[in-house]
């Protein structure tokens, strides 16, 4: 109505960094500790992913048991150190996927079960697995499909989102009628599910190329992952649409396609990013669970080397009962590492998008900065009085009594 | 920033009228209660409100919440489509819709100065935009350092690079009235662009539009709840109530002798420190509901000089002195007072009394209006 | 709805507040920071305010003036990261049929104490009504609550008839009892709100912008009440606003806030027909006249400053057409300036300086004791 006193404290409108629109520029993003620490996590992953195979000791395929025990069944597999252990595998697995069991199908390969897991060495970091293969090779090569699914799904689903979910609330009237609707429907569409016919439909389709194999497990995951993100953002845009200098850009002429860009696009991006964390979380979640369950496919039959499938080896060989947890524990890590790393940013961007939080983090840091040892309680103002006679403090809770 | 003098009454109806809204109607349609059965019933937001803005004049818009003063501001603006009735421009009826050249005539500054200006955009391209959208000026870097100081944003050069939140302010309604300068209109809608700042920079924005209406000879349309600041400001005031207009007059006529009885109400309740005598409430009670409102005057229920006319028939706009219209049965010659809707109009024979007596070009040339 | 009980323009202060009257509330230095350590803010500073039985004090300042910091660190309700760093604040709560008032110090006092003070001895209405109350119950169930806690001695009975009266009080029917505060409008939530502040009798009420978001006739109508209240149940109120016109009518006593600081405190009508300070002069040219002739009004220049880049010496003196060179180096103290007790914190005042006319009018209470009949032309000429 008047000259707006807010109810808290007076300042809040006279302090610039506390105003409403000054959020996206008063701190900058690598302030808070999480987002650091998050982004630190990040790029050891991303360097991971690029030098992984390079520095790899070994290929990740190369049957190398050193010194190897004579494999029982040696005519099983190709001549020389270089085979292809899945052969086996692979064959069986075909044979069960349609019925969904990939799970189990790696169980009963009796011809490579015969290699004894090696413990870590110099070597060998992270010992071998069960077919005389480097778990250390294996992780540094899987970090790159792993990595890579997890990016190009979240970017995918995000660009989906941004496109329903911008269009959706932006247009209004029957489009939002209409995409609100389709994303309901995915939303509904149980997840892991559908990923997994999705992908038992294409480890049939015969495709044998690991590039194709990677885009077309990221294309699935972003079409199972792209709705939520298409609902936040469409929400938000509806608040955007009739806000004032959306208006006003509207009055002075701007075309429709214009505003969206340049006037309700900017103010979506801490949005859109944790959205694109969130989904990209999600997908290398999914595309590990798909490997893991034997959907992904394996090297040589449209699939290749990732965290999930290690694990799905791990287990298909009973690591975990004959305890070689070297061979199953780091991709376990890994996984989880990243997926923290990724939580992290999203919480750094949580708090950098709600004001409550922020300034609450923000009043944490003063009081550690300043040395101040007591907690704010609500409703009881800290009376902190520096005279001569009585310096300290007064009433100040957790020192009151 | 140097205001000039304020009023000018003589300009008032000789001016060209710019933008004029005949029978402006609005209905909203909003639930009614909450769950699954919530039906979606009608708010009549403003019910037939005509307006006329004359270059160089500043008519001010006066009401309380929800009386639907911003819906005709945005309206004028083409945000809202109205129901009925209809925007003329120059007298020619506008298109449909929302175009460009209706955007380089027509400008709207923003109540909230905080909610109107992008955060993510420099104040450079709050101008920028409408300068390139409307090829107003052929060097645009230019025509921002002269928008910046056309609203005493000096030097502007210090100015054009900051966010919005680097701003104070009465400086961000600065630059929204920059941003709505930037095409050269003829028009400024202006809803109550002071009520968000400080007491101490309001005067110097509305000292702003007034040297807009003097110096550019900008037709202005002020909205405000402040009926203060509107006799400082207006030439014209009209008073809304509940969707209806109730009372126009040039601004001092109009808070000097009121003659509607909730411009009574309104005036009475307005903090005035030099008042000598208590101040007593002609009227009570809140606005009524949008959903169902009274019958006949909308005011009726609250009004202390109610007649049993006043619940059945809505009063016509009636002239009660030249210039100045108010609609309401007190100023209907009591002959005249009939119920069987058409009688209406005739407040007495000299002063016909319809819309057109306000500024209004239904009835182009008003002789005796001064 | 009449106007009898409402205050006819600039109240001499003796006619319904002596100067006698004992002081309830007294703030004394009271220095409050937003932030800790060298980030603070320093949003009030070496404040004092004396509030006496019975007196509405207007306390006046745009916002980033403390104005209502101040008033939530008198009762300790200022949110984190607020912290107050200094003074003390003083409630002299009502003599006992013994005599001898008890004195409690807010800011030393234990939970406990400042609980049973809170709500029955000082309440608080804020501008927004629609925070304040629990939206998911009714505002029966409210009263219902507030009561059973602080009055443990009353009935069922007796609660809801004491919660009809206090509806009736601010002119609310019973029937709103059973609504929810979302189905109430702006003015009907904030006079609920007043009710609830009433309903344990406090000798305080601090007003924090309790009108501000209402329409002009809303409001006028809750004032009114709240001061027929007031003359009726004899609370003090603290009344906080942006809105020195408003406040020239309703209270007593004026003070008025810049950049955290008190500048000038006097009684209403001498604040409006003789400001002292260049500050209140500017603030009441703010506000366009509702009479006489239109004429153009030049406003304060500049805009209110930065708490965390104040200028040095006299906040004020950016924006000060009288600004000497000491207001640039030297922050002037607040000095009582005559024999009506009035205050005021510039260095035009005083000293050696030639006070200007504008801040130099003849106060209506000043010679006499008491306001004059009708203001002096001179001093109507002002506006």
């Amino acid at each position: 109505m008047s000259a707006a006193a807010p109810l808290s404290p007076d300042l809040a409108t006279g302090s610039a960094p506390q105003g409403p629109g000054s959020r996206f520029r008063a701190i900058s993003l690598p302030h808070s500790p999480k987002i650091i620490a998050g982004l630190v996590l990040l790029g050891v992953f991303v360097v991971l992913a690029i030098i992984g195979p390079l520095w790899a000791p070994y290929s990740p395929d190369l049957t190398c048991p050193a010194p190897p025990p004579p494999p029982l069944h040696a005519a099983a597999l190709p001549a020389g150190c270089n085979g292809n252990p899945f052969i086996g595998v692979t064959v069986v697995q075909k044979a069960v996927a349609p019925s969904c069991s990939g799970l189990f199908c790696t169980s009963g390969s009796p011809e490579i079960d015969s290699y004894s897991p090696l413990p870590p060495s110099g070597a060998h970091w992270l010992g071998t697995t069960a077919f005389a293969q480097d778990a250390w090779s294996q992780l540094l090569v899987g970090a790159r499909a792993t990595l890579l699914v997890g990016l190009l799904a979240g970017a995918l689903a995000t660009a989906m989102s941004v496109l329903v979910g911008v269009s959706a609330g932006y247009l209004g009237g029957l489009a939002d009628e209409g995409l609100s609707v389709l994303s309901n429907v995915f939303l509904a569409i149980p997840g892991l599910p559908l990923l997994i016919v999705l992908a038992g439909f294409v480890s049939n389709s015969g495709n044998n190329s690991a590039t194709g194999g990677v885009i077309f497990i990221s294309i699935i995951v972003a079409i199972t992952g792209w709705a939520y993100g298409a609902r936040v953002l469409r929400a938000q845009t509806l608040s955007l649409r009739n806000r004032d200098f959306v208006e006003a850009a509207r009055v002075s002429g701007e075309g429709r396609l214009r505003i969206i860009i340049s006037e309700v696009l900017p103010n979506l991006v801490p949005i859109v990013a944790s959205g694109f964390l969130f989904t990209t979380l999600y997908a290398i979640g999914a595309y590990v669970a798909l490997s893991f369950l034997g959907l992904a496919g394996a090297p040589g039959s449209g699939g290749v080397w990732n965290w999930g499938l290690m694990m799905q080896q791990a287990w298909g060989q009973n690591a975990l009962v004959h305890g070689d947890w070297w061979w199953w524990a780091p991709p376990g890590v890994a996984v989880a590492l990243l997926g923290t790393c990724f939580a992290l940013l999203n919480f750094g961007i949580d708090e950098f998008i709600n004001p409550r939080l922020r300034a609450a983090g923000l009043t944490r840091k003063a009081a550690r900065r300043a040395h101040v040892s007591f907690r704010a309680r609500l409703g009881y103002t800290p009376v902190m009085i520096s005279t001569p006679a009585a310096s300290g403090m007064v009433g100040g809770p957790g020192v009151a009594r | 920033m140097t205001a000039t003098a304020v009023y000018k009454p003589s300009v008032t109806s000789a001016a060209p009228l710019v933008l004029e809204g005949r029978d402006l109607t609005k209905h909203f349609a909003v639930k009614e209660a909450t769950g699954i059965f919530a039906r979606r019933v009608p708010l009549y937001a403003v019910d037939r409100v005509s307006i006329g803005l004359r270059a160089g004049t500043v008519t001010a818009v006066v009401g309380e919440s929800g009386s639907g003063k911003t819906t005709v501001a945005r309206m004028l603006a083409k945000i809202i489509q109205p129901d009925r009735g209809q925007l003329l421009l120059d007298g020619e009826p506008v298109p449909r819709g929302r175009p460009r050249s209706y955007a380089a005539q027509v400008q709207m500054v923003f109540q909230d100065p905080f909610a109107s200006l992008n955060p993510v955009h420099r104040v450079r391209h709050n101008l920028v935009r409408p300068l390139q959208i409307h090829r107003v000026v052929d060097d645009v870097e230019a025509g921002v350092d002269d928008l910046l100081r056309r609203v005493a944003l000096e030097p502007p050069e210090q100015f054009a690079d900051k966010f919005p939140h680097e701003l104070s302010g009465g400086q961000r309604q600065r630059v929204s009235i920059a941003r709505a300068l930037a095409v050269q209109p003829r028009v400024l809608l202006a809803d109550e662009p002071v009520s968000m700042l400080d007491v101490s920079i309001r005067l110097g924005v509305l000292n702003l539009l007034a040297d807009l209406r003097d110096r550019e000879r900008l037709a202005i349309l002020y909205v405000t709840h402040d009926i203060g600041s509107a006799r400082y400001l207006a030439d014209t005031i009209m008073v809304m109530y509940a969707g209806q207009m109730v009372e126009a007059a040039p601004s001092a006529t109009l808070t000097d002798s009121p003659a509607h009885p909730y411009t009574q109400l309104l005036l009475s309740a307005a903090p005035d420190p030099e008042r000598v005598e208590p101040p007593s409430l002609a009227g009570s009670g809140a606005p009524p509901s949008l959903v169902r409102p009274p019958s006949g005057c909308r005011f009726h229920p609250r009004c202390p000089h109610a007649m049993d006319i006043c619940s059945q028939e809505t009063p016509a706009s009636v002239t009660v002195a030249p210039g100045h219209t108010a609609a309401c049965w007190l100023h209907v010659d009591p002959a005249r007072r009939r119920v069987d809707g058409r009688a209406a109009p005739a407040a007495s024979p000299e002063a016909p009394a319809t819309y057109a007596a306000l500024p209004g070009p239904t009835k182009p040339h008003h002789p005796e209006e001064d | 709805m009449t106007g009898s009980i409402s205050p006819a323009g600039p109240r001499p202060v003796a006619a319904s507040a002596p100067r006698q009257a004992e002081p309830v509330l007294e703030i004394k230095g009271l220095s409050v920071d937003y932030g800790y350590g060298a980030a603070a803010v320093h949003a009030v500073m070496d404040c004092d305010l004396t509030l006496r039985r019975g007196e509405v004090l207007g306390l006046a300042g745009e916002s980033g003036s403390g104005k209502s910091t101040i008033a939530l660190a008198a009762i300790r309700l200022l949110r984190a990261p607020g912290v107050i760093t200094g003074g003390e604040v003083l409630f002299h709560s009502r003599p006992d049929s013994g005599g001898a008032s008890q004195t409690i110090d807010v800011l030393r006092a234990g939970d406990e104490q400042l609980r049973t003070v809170r709500w029955s001895e000082i309440s608080v209405v804020m501008q927004s009504a629609l925070n304040a109350l629990n939206p998911v119950i009714t505002i029966g169930a409210q009263f219902e609550d507030m009561l059973r806690v602080h009055r443990p001695d009353m009935d069922k009975v007796a609660r809801q008839e004491r919660s009809v009266a206090l509806l009736e009080m601010v002119g609310m029917t019973a029937d709103r009892l059973r609504s929810y505060p979302h189905e109430l409008s702006g003015g009907m939530r904030q006079r609920a709100m007043i009710a609830m502040a009433l309903a344990l009798e406090p000798q305080v009420m601090i007003l924090d912008e309790p009108t501000t978001a209402l329409d002009v006739v809303t409001q006028r109508e809750i004032l009114e009440e709240l001061m027929g209240l007031r003359d009726r149940l004899g609370f003090a109120a603290l009344f906080i606003t942006h809105d020195l016109s408003l406040l020239v009518e309703l209270a007593d006593e004026i003070a008025v806030m810049y950049a955290g600081r008190m500048m000038e405190r006097a009684a209403a009508a001498s604040l409006f027909y003789a400001p002292r300070l260049p500050y209140t002069y500017g603030l009441l040219h703010c506000f366009p006249p509702m009479h006489g002739e239109r004429r153009s009004m030049e406003g304060i220049p500049g805009s209110p400053p930065d708490l965390r880049a104040l200028p040095s010496g006299c906040s004020f003196n950016p924006r000060c057409p009288w600004a000497l060179e000491r207001c640039r180096r030297e922050m002037p103290p607040l000095v009582t300036l005559d024999s009506t007790g009035r205050q005021v914190a510039c260095w035009l005042h005083g000293g050696d300086a030639t006070v200007p006319e504008e801040l130099n009018m003849p106060d209506p209470l000043g010679r006499t004791g008491r306001a004059p009949e009708a203001p002096s032309p001179s001093a109507r000429s002002l506006r």
